[in-house]
């Protein structure tokens, strides 16, 4: 089955949403934020570069959408969280990162494997729990690696990736090198005693990690004002000395692009962590076990906040400039259409594990005395 | 060779590896300038020259500092992360049995996590029941993790050295009541015991005393009190590693001496020794002369009152009293 050519859902771009960012006086260092509200430029990026920008964020949305209906047809499966409405956050955040910088990231993570140029392919395989998955169908779409790219998960309990960011941060001042760390989570893990135990070891230390909030109002159906006993998120940092912290708009992809460009330049440079709020918003469910709205938000809302959509907006600055046309744009969605399809029929034409997988990668040292050798009765399935 | 305490002997295995290996360091609380909160790590800042990074004291913050070590184990680091005790350790529970022991499998063999968790379990001297606890069982229960409770000193210092440089997670369970305890420890540098092999500490014909960690030294002690008392003469087999566990040396002792007595310093239920005993009755039943007896702390949390707490810790006459039991022997 094909997915549908339609454009991406969401209606004629508009003016940002009025969640553009309000530093406050208390954040931390109190830096100028240079991506003020309503940042709508395209900074001095080549073209090129701006047509690869949209096309990587074309590729998130349709990966996500090929995803959804291979869900639905039971190809995949377990909990399955969709990137679909955050795209600018990834594109912003992830391509211009050094080979030698490391990701680490939380379960909703399928958009950051891309960008961080994982195969369509190796990810569509991991979610079919195939052999050639990037995590040879071990971890499913929850937990994504990729060692020769230093992408290290793919996290599935909330708030337990903050500190094994900081420990790989650890590594890096211990060993004196100057790559640096970005993590990626979501607004719910703003509440957990991770953040205040990970930001204060990586403050103190200095360790170069740059913290990413993709603060998509909700953690799971809660909306984060329900349970945040700060109005802005960004406050939370200000009780770090020596941390970076800005808000931005998380659906402009050139305001995200450059905060965690000065985030990553702060963290290679002065060998200290920072925190980006990146204010986004999330079209779908929380899971694929839920639907986009449910009871805890309006649909109203969901649909208010499609007349933003990060990937629409972008191309009509694209558009306006002459960089990209809406002809251009219909090409390339072809083209990532292709794409995605073409990982889907590699996910599906890939193997199924081997029965002896079930003990393969437990232990990478030896394990004496067999390690199978309480497990009876499984000849029954074999 | 020369008699020195489990404390000296974990203190030697640390300076002994992170001389060896510049990826191995130690973090925890008071690791640093206090010397170790139990000063197993007595001198190791001052002997890495003040380094924070090799010997990092860190904020009373177990889940962070646990993460930071799984962190920089799959950075490819070699981190001791120290816990106090482990009693502490449940606030990391998440990083240890979520983050460490799973990272190398749901990698798909991409991940392998090197980080050694240590410190002491199981009671000492009327510290209540938040304080004398054997994280034992629920740690062994975990495919990702091994897991080493030494008793002697030789065997402190090996298995931590062994656990050092093992790719994988290792938990060492001490013993505070251990620490003092003397042992001879031969003077080489490449002193390592290696995990996964149990070890028969005092050789018998009449009945196996299948134990670990502190229970060893009172398994010792009761089988001397029923060779004099009944002539019985008891084998004691010390596990050593509880994950993965040595059934092998186990079932062939069992063999020879068709008796068997399973002890350990925690609570019976879904217990080491329930795991034992089931080993015991798949590979050798046939064997068995009586139904295994199994000796454990009493089912209660660790009361204050010094009488209450050492009715409560099993000490030799409970193990004496199983041994009887197994043998036939009427009460004394």
């Amino acid at each position: 089955m094909r997915m549908s050519r339609s454009a991406p859902a969401g209606g004629k771009p508009t003016p940002p949403r009025a969640v553009t960012p309000q530093p406050t006086e208390t954040m931390a260092t109190k830096e100028e934020t240079p991506h003020a509200a309503g940042h709508r430029d395209l900074l001095d990026l080549p073209e090129e570069e701006h047509r690869d920008l949209l096309r990587q964020m074309m590729l998130y949305r349709r990966f996500e959408e090929k995803t959804a209906e291979s869900y639905q047809m039971g190809k995949i499966g377990g909990f399955c969280h969709l990137y679909i409405g955050q795209e600018a956050v990834a594109a912003g955040g992830i391509p211009q990162l050094e080979e030698r910088d490391h990701i680490v990231s939380a379960y909703r993570e399928h958009a950051h494997a891309l960008a961080r140029g994982m195969s369509p392919e190796t990810v569509m395989a991991e979610l079919y729990g195939r052999v050639d998955g990037c995590s040879k169908g071990k971890g499913g779409s929850m937990h994504l690696f990729d060692r020769e790219r230093n992408f290290m998960g793919g996290h599935a309990i909330v708030g337990a990736h903050l500190p094994i960011a900081a420990g790989v941060g650890y590594r890096i001042r211990y060993r004196e090198e100057d790559s640096v760390v970005l993590c990626l989570f979501g607004d719910s893990v703003m509440n957990i005693g991770s953040l205040n135990e990970s930001w204060n070891m990586a403050a103190k230390w200095g360790l170069p990690v740059v913290y990413i909030c993709e603060n998509n109002s909700y953690g799971m159906g809660t909306e984060i004002d329900r349970v945040a006993a700060v109005d802005e998120l960004v406050d939370r940092a200000c009780g770090y000395d020596g941390m970076h912290a800005t808000a931005v708009d998380g659906m402009d992809v050139m305001a995200m692009r450059e905060a965690t460009d000065e985030a990553v330049r702060i963290a290679r440079e002065e060998k200290r962590p920072s925190f980006i709020e990146a204010r986004c918003y999330r079209y779908m469910g929380h899971s694929m076990a839920d639907p986009a709205h449910g009871t805890y938000r309006p649909k109203d809302e969901v649909d208010e906040e499609r007349e933003n959509d990060p990937i629409l907006s972008y191309l009509e600055r694209l558009d306006d400039a002459g960089i990209v046309s809406q002809d251009e744009y219909d090409e390339m969605d072809e083209e990532v259409i292709d794409e995605v399809e073409a990982a889907a029929e590699f996910a599906d034409e890939s193997p199924k594990p081997d029965p002896e997988a079930v003990y393969e990668d437990i232990y990478s040292d030896a394990f004496p005395h067999g390690i199978d050798r309480r497990d009876g009765f499984r000849d029954a399935l074999e | 060779m020369p008699s020195i305490t489990y404390r000296e002997a974990l203190n030697q295995a640390h300076v002994e590896e992170m001389e060896r290996d510049d990826s191995v360091f130690l973090m925890g609380e008071e690791v640093g300038v206090y010397d170790g909160a139990y000063k197993v790590s007595k001198g190791l800042l001052d002997h890495f020259d003040d380094s924070q990074w090799r010997v990092r004291d860190t904020p009373i913050a177990e889940y962070g500092f646990s993460g930071i070590g799984v962190g920089a184990a799959m950075a490819g680091l070699r981190p001791i992360v120290e816990f106090m005790t482990w009693n502490f350790s449940f606030l990391a529970f998440d990083q240890v049995v979520n983050s460490a022991a799973k990272m190398y499998q749901m990698s798909g063999g991409q991940y392998n996590v090197p980080v050694v968790f240590r410190a002491p379990g199981g009671a000492a001297l009327q510290l209540g029941s938040q304080h004398s606890q054997c994280p034992d069982p629920w740690y062994s229960n975990v495919p990702g993790l091994k897991v080493v409770a030494p008793a002697t000193p030789r065997d402190a210092k090996g298995l931590l050295k062994s656990a050092v440089r093992d790719d994988d997670p290792v938990l060492v369970i001490e013993g505070e009541l251990l620490y003092n305890t003397k042992g001879e420890v031969p003077d080489e540098d490449d002193l390592l015991v290696p995990i996964g092999e149990a070890e028969v500490k005092r050789e018998g014909s009449d009945a196996t005393v299948i134990c670990h960690s502190k229970m060893v030294l009172q398994a010792l002690e009761a089988a001397e009190g029923v060779l004099e008392e009944h002539g019985v003469d008891v084998e004691v087999v010390d596990l050593r590693t509880l994950r993965p566990l040595d059934v092998d040396t186990v079932i062939e002792s069992v063999k020879k001496t068709n008796r068997a007595v399973v002890v350990e310093e925690g609570w019976p239920s879904a217990g080491i020794g329930a795991q034992v005993v089931d080993d015991i009755q798949r590979e050798a039943f046939d064997w068995l002369d009586a139904p295994v007896a199994r000796v454990s702390g009493l089912d209660v949390p660790m009361p204050y009152a010094r009488n209450l707490e050492k009715l409560a810790f099993p000490s030799a006459p409970y193990i004496e009293n199983a041994i009887e039991k197994v043998c036939y022997i009427e009460d004394r």
